[in-house]
């Protein structure tokens, strides 16, 4: 009887669980074949697509109710199949170029890639019938795609250096294309590529930031200055006015990257600016001319400005290591050093007037810092000068007592 | 004529103060000299260090304003323009230490040498509140200048009670004048520092010093049977002015660490920020912290902090009543316990300041 009981209640369990589920008969049928179905079962469980929701179905079409295979994926069910390399694009952007379809998952999400593919160097080829370029599952993957949020994600920011480098930086691939093989190289020992690749600065610029992402395409000459200044608006603001804008234009030399390179951008130091070793501008202007002296100008008013403020932050270190307060003065020193970052910014105007401006501005400024550092420690002498008179009153003070207690002790025969 | 003057202002005072009474008294009283008669001077020592601080603290409160949003920029004035301000800022933090050094020494000698015994108990019983008055008043100063470590170390210390059974958490806002250590904390902290903690400390040393006056100087145990044939001192002149020349070279100490070693001022505190590493309290509360440190995080079925808390409870506690525990030195008979217990807890408090103080915070 006990047996029974129990029989019926397993049943009456299983079968709520079925009833409760939605039957998805690819699942049930793809886990029992062999690895590679299986695999796209398993990849399926972290999809983005699986936790909005979506099925097998929903890509592949067909019926998932119905367990008879040929029913299930017969076309006139509305199966698809899988997609060639050819059609994924528009496969994939039968719902992703679909505002409507979008809204009812992630209102926010773009819905605009498939027409910026279309424009870039990928899809360009694409539409010519070159199957070897980048589309969709090259860079998202397939059965498996994780959000661009998710760090494991091959178009998180700080991975994408890497998926572009998976074609970019095989030699055999690109060998058709005659473009070079070498940017993710320079990219990992420039100052950006350190950045984000290191340090984890995930505002750090990626191939997508300059190149754009779905519409990627490298930038012509005329348009590195603006890519650069996404991020550094006043440089490119200042270089716009600049007498290098309208040469660099004629000459076809692109803005930025003529100074800075590219890929292997660097950190920028003093040393590019004015005419030592080193310095980009005397690759373009000969000794005696305009441009040479006004990079001699302006390098020589960034050390000046430079060296005062080392002198100031001397005298500030010495001052507060002998106890002073000196919050204030190292508040002022600070904005010297903001001076002279607006200094080094200023040139790219390559206006020897307007860099001195600034500079004129942080050495008044540093000036009254390095007063301040000045009367601190002479303030500190005072103080000690001032104590070593109380010591001469104290230790008469104390000789005095001294003799006093010798006086009384006498007298009291102590 | 001086001496004229002198008798003429004396019988003035006498007939609406009777000073000449006092003055008879003072002319009796007498110190005990032999080979422990050094330790005499703490006691002395510890009420300088506090007048000093009386003087420098009525000096800061000229200028300091006691608001989260002020009290750390009054301070940097303070040290900045107001004209010896950073000298008396110093000599007000360096005098604060050396006091609280020196009120340790003194009870610990007086420990040592079971001067609370029969009838000075209640001497002993005033200069143990005396010693946890001291040690409010460093933990609510330091709090004052409202910079970063002062912050920290503040909610950790206040924190601490919150392990109390049952009343915690209410001590807890108590103190903090809410659940965190706001603008609250630092008005309740100046109160009192500035009006509850003088206040009560006045009444106990007045209280204290009475006891001394009317008692007389204890002479140790050990030193007890040569007390008819030992000589003595005259108070006054001679031992205040002993005391005075110990007196001015503490002032020469104090004064000189404030010029060669000022205090630093540190940056503002910033309640969002979060805490800096290395967050210590002030040197004489660092045996305790190095032992909820050590502490393990349960001990049999409660907490380890709320444990050790409760165990430095007792001990105070302990310290108190210790002339009523230790009824052997009540009879005058030999302490041998209580003198390894004073040695243990000495070498406790050294122990683990020196290792607090040595071990670099994780």
């Amino acid at each position: 009887m006990n047996r029974l009981i129990m029989s019926v209640l397993i049943l009456l369990c299983s079968a709520g669980s079925t009833l409760g589920e939605k039957k998805d008969t690819c699942v049930d049928c793809h886990q029992t074949l062999n690895k590679s179905h299986a695999a796209t079962v398993k990849g399926m469980e972290q999809d983005v697509h699986a936790r909005y929701g979506l099925s097998c179905a929903d890509c592949h079409g067909g019926d998932p109710t119905d367990e008879d295979m040929m029913v299930s994926m017969d076309p006139r069910r509305g199966y698809l199949g899988v997609p060639t390399g050819e059609q994924i694009p528009e496969f994939c952007g039968r719902c992703h170029a679909d505002a409507a379809y979008i809204r009812r998952f992630k209102p926010r999400q773009r819905v605009d890639q498939l027409e910026l593919y279309w424009t870039s160097v990928h899809g360009q080829r694409h539409r010519k019938g070159d199957r070897k370029v980048a589309q969709c599952v090259s860079c998202h993957g397939v059965h498996g795609i994780l959000p661009g949020s998710d760090p494991r994600s091959p178009v998180y920011p700080a991975n994408i250096p890497r998926t572009c480098a998976r074609c970019h930086s095989d030699a055999g691939l690109m060998a058709g294309y005659g473009i070079p093989t070498n940017q993710f190289d320079k990219y990992q020992g420039s100052v950006h590529g350190r950045a984000l690749l290191e340090r984890g600065v995930r505002g750090a610029p990626a191939c997508h930031d300059c190149h754009g992402n779905h519409g990627a395409a490298p930038p012509g000459v005329r348009s590195v200055s603006n890519i650069c200044g996404q991020c550094h608006p006043a440089n490119r603001e200042l270089l716009g006015q600049s007498p290098h804008e309208k040469p660099f234009e004629e000459m076809g030399l692109a803005g930025c990257k003529t100074c800075h390179r590219h890929h292997d951008i660097q950190h920028p130091t003093d040393s590019l600016l004015g005419t030592e070793k080193g310095s980009v501008c005397i690759s373009c202007h000969k000794s005696g001319s305009g441009g040479y002296r006004a990079a001699v100008d302006m390098r020589g008013a960034i050390e000046g400005l430079k060296a005062k403020r080392d002198a100031a932050e001397r005298l500030i270190v010495r001052a507060e290591q002998a106890g002073m307060e000196m919050s204030q003065a190292k508040f002022d020193l600070n904005e010297v050093g903001n001076f002279l970052t607006r200094a080094r910014t200023s040139v790219h105007a390559f206006s020897p007037p307007k860099t001195e401006e600034v500079v004129k501005q942080g050495e008044a400024l540093a000036d009254t810092t390095i007063q301040k550092g000045e009367h601190a420690l002479a303030e500190l002498q005072a103080r000690r000068r001032g104590f070593a008179g109380f010591l001469v009153i104290l230790l008469a003070a104390g000789v005095g007592l001294f003799l006093k207690i010798k006086d009384v002790d006498r007298r009291e025969g102590v | 004529m001086e001496a004229k003057t002198r008798s003429k202002v004396l019988n003035w005072l006498d007939e609406r103060l009777q000073v000449r009474v006092a003055l008879s008294f003072l002319a009796r009283k007498a110190v005990p000299m032999h080979r422990h008669s050094i330790w005499y001077y703490f006691g002395g020592m510890a009420l300088f260090l506090f007048s000093v601080q009386v003087v420098t603290g009525i000096l800061l409160l000229l200028y300091y304003a006691p608001t989260a949003e002020a009290a750390f920029e009054s301070v940097q004035f303070i040290v900045t323009e107001v004209r010896f301000g950073w000298l008396i800022r110093s000599i007000h933090s360096w005098a604060a230490n050396l006091m609280v050094a020196m009120v340790f020494v003194h009870m610990l000698s007086v420990l040592l040498l079971k001067a609370y015994r029969k009838p000075r108990e209640m001497t002993w019983v005033t200069g143990v509140l005396l010693f946890f008055l001291t040690l409010g008043f460093g933990f609510s100063g330091s709090l004052l200048p409202w910079n970063t470590l002062a912050f920290f170390a503040t909610k950790v210390g206040t924190g601490l009670v919150n392990t109390v059974p049952v009343v915690g958490h209410h001590l807890l806002v108590i103190q903090r004048g809410g659940e965190d250590v706001t603008g609250a904390t630092l008005k309740r902290f100046f109160g009192l520092h500035v009006a509850v903690l003088p206040i009560l400390t006045l009444a106990v040393l007045l209280l204290h010093l009475l006891l001394i006056q009317f008692q007389g100087m204890s002479v140790p145990p050990s030193v007890q049977d040569q007390e008819d044939r030992m000589k003595k001192m005259p108070f006054f002149p001679n031992f205040l002015l002993r005391d005075a020349l110990g007196w001015l070279g503490a002032f020469g100490l104090v004064v000189g660490l404030a010029v060669f070693f000022p205090r630093e001022l540190g940056v503002k505190a910033d309640p969002f920020a979060p805490a800096p590493a290395g967050i210590r309290p002030e040197w004489y509360f660092l045996f305790m912290f190095q032992t909820l440190k050590l502490a393990p995080s349960h001990i049999l079925f409660l907490e380890g902090e709320m444990v050790v808390f409760l165990l430095f409870g007792l001990c105070g506690l302990g310290l108190i009543l210790v002339p009523f525990l230790d009824a052997r030195s009540r009879r005058g008979e030999r302490s041998p316990l209580f003198t390894a217990l004073s040695i243990l807890m000495i070498l406790y408090i050294v122990t683990m300041t020196l290792v607090g103080h040595l071990v670099k915070p994780a």
